[in-house]
């Protein structure tokens, strides 16, 4: 039995490739098929996913194995419901305290873990002397990293308007970036063709057994 | 008096020589940390050959912690759980036995309110916060301020203008992260000046959204824009709704409304990664304008290459006080402005001072980045 349900499932998983790669020529029936289903079956697991591995081990096990002691939990409790209320159009307005918790919370946090990663670590880093080496590639390799983030920090200088010498920094900010993006674009297209090569393996490995 | 001042500076000097001669072992909590590290210090008779110091484990038994070197006479011990108790034990050997020594010591690690390595986040917080809030009262009061010009946003009234006159939908991604990210809050800003201009021309606005609170918060947004336009009988609830949470699931279900319902004016905005390609691509077949923004600098590349306009990075957070020109957001974005040019004025510094050989700026911050 777990044999046949293999090999169905890898039957399945090649037509809905191929179903998919469908796309590339234009919109057809099989595409709309595989869309339709891998938009209903990811939503319906999502759910179920939820379900299983958030509310009931994080909220429904604790509260009915030990009410007393969890009883904090009954806040996100009552948050879930107020978002649900969502669904009577009379107390809708409900909803909009949950949202506003999520909203300000994410808000405070992320300002927090960006002031850390993006912001204080960054400029850090940056703090280095040029000059520290004596190879010369590792000199030009730091006063290029120095101009670059400055300059690319300049670019998003909103205040100004970016002409005369404004505009020499901001100038140079953009080549900078347009840098990075070329060797972002090549990078990731390299790693877009090993998730292609991926699926070839699947269906010349795994479905047609023509590659060991 | 003299006499007794004199007495005085006597018996300090002769308690400090003794304090100084008299060999000690002491452990103490770090002071101003989260608990986590206890500092060890001690002074040892010149006859010392050498040194070893040991800590209790669970069982009461001691193990080998640290060996000093020459010449040490501290040590940190980190990585410890606070409100703990920790034993410690210093050996110190001698060529001669009479002169060896066994001496021990114990702390309790505690937390402190205040962690002195993240001194500089405080000063950051407080000088970017106080920066952000006068320039947001300064805008309130009716100052004026620039905002240089934003290619990527002034393309929003010619893409509504198309959808208008073909009279198709406009299509807008409110990218495919939570509502907790930031980029997503920016980009729900954005919807809502899109919806208003949108419900200004009557053109309907499809927005498909991968998680429910995103859902939640578009949907508000929408209908606020369009009471806000004076036109709250064409809010069409449904014309915002959920896709999946599955990120290609999304994408598909995005292609598949960009094919079929053909989108005047498509709108990837937020934070997008591997399907930015796959979606900006499928816009382009469509003929669609669009413009796309995000702050996930790896993603933009395929942005720039496939759409007519990018917001790239900061734009994104900016765009919000461009289009609406709110005080509170001018005031905003000055205040952000203020605190690009503090980075710059601290990166030039701070390399100053590292090719003048001084590294305590540096290491301030680096306490807080760490």
């Amino acid at each position: 039995m777990p044999d046949i349900m293999n090999t169905v499932g890898i039957w399945l998983g090649a037509f809905f490739t191929f179903a998919i790669f469908s796309f590339l020529y234009k919109d057809n029936p099989f595409y709309k098929l595989a869309e339709q289903i891998f938009v209903g079956l990811s939503a319906g697991y999502g759910l179920i996913y939820i379900i299983y591995a958030a509310l009931m081990p994080n909220l429904f096990t604790k509260l009915a194995t030990d009410f007393g002691g969890n009883l904090i939990l009954l806040i996100p409790f009552a948050l879930g419901i107020m978002m649900i209320t969502r669904m009577v159009p009379k107390i809708q307005w409900l909803s909009r305290y949950p949202l506003s918790i999520v909203i300000g919370t994410s808000a405070a946090i992320s300002l927090l873990r960006f002031l850390k990663s993006d912001l204080i670590a960054q400029v850090a880093a940056t703090m280095i002397n040029p000059f520290a080496t004596k190879v010369p590639s590792e000199i030009v390799g730091n006063l290029m990293l120095i101009i670059g983030t400055i300059c690319g920090v300049y670019f998003f200088y909103f205040s100004k308007k970016q002409e005369g010498i404004a505009k020499i920094p901001s100038k140079i900010g953009v080549y900078f970036l347009m840098v990075s993006f070329g060797a972002t674009f090549g990078y990731t297209v390299m790693a877009r063709i090993s998730l292609l090569i991926g699926r070839l393996e699947f269906l010349l490995k795994d479905w047609l057994h023509i590659i060991k | 008096m003299k006499r007794i001042i004199t007495i005085l500076f006597i018996l300090s000097s002769f308690t400090w020589l003794i304090a100084y001669e008299t060999p000690f072992f002491r452990a103490k909590d770090r002071p101003y940390d989260k608990g986590d590290a206890i500092i060890l210090e001690w002074k040892l008779p010149a006859a010392i050959d050498s040194v070893q110091i040991l800590k209790a484990d669970s069982l009461g038994v001691y193990q080998p912690l640290f060996i000093p070197t020459e010449g040490e006479t501290s040590f940190v011990d980190q990585d410890l759980s606070y409100d703990t108790d920790y034993q410690y034990r210093l050996l110190a050997f001698s060529s001669t036995d009479a002169d060896s020594l066994q001496l021990s010591a114990y702390a309790v690690t505690k937390q402190n309110w205040f962690y002195l390595d993240k001194l500089a986040y405080l000063l950051m917080l407080i000088i970017l916060s106080a920066a952000i809030i006068y320039y947001i009262l300064a805008a309130k009061r009716g100052k004026e301020f620039f905002i240089r010009r934003i290619s990527g946003l002034d393309s929003m009234e010619e893409a509504i203008g198309r959808a208008t006159e073909k009279g198709k939908p406009i299509l807008f991604v409110p990218g495919v992260s939570e509502l907790g990210d930031i980029q997503t809050l920016s980009s729900l800003s954005i919807l809502s000046q899109l919806a208003y201009r949108a419900a200004e021309y009557n053109t309907e606005i499809i927005v498909p959204c991968r998680f429910s609170m995103v859902l939640s918060a578009a949907r508000e947004v929408v209908k606020e824009a369009y009471l806000k336009a004076g036109r709250s009988d064409a809010f069409r609830e449904e014309s915002i709704f959920y896709l999946t949470d599955d990120q290609f699931g999304f994408v598909a279900g995005i292609d598949g409304i960009i094919v079929r319902e053909e989108p005047a004016a498509n709108f990837f905005l937020g934070s997008f990664y591997a399907e930015s390609l796959i979606l900006a691509e499928t816009g382009l077949s469509t003929g669609a304008i669009q413009t796309a923004g995000t702050a996930n600098a790896h993603q933009l590349p395929f942005f720039v290459v496939s759409c007519d306009y990018t917001l790239i990075g900061e734009e994104l957070f900016a765009a919000s006080a461009y289009l609406s020109r709110d005080a509170q957001q001018v005031g905003s974005l000055k205040g952000h402005d203020f605190g690009k040019l503090l980075v710059i004025v601290l990166i030039l510094v701070g390399v100053a001072l590292e090719i003048a050989g001084i590294s305590w700026l540096k290491s301030f911050l680096m306490g807080a980045g760490a």
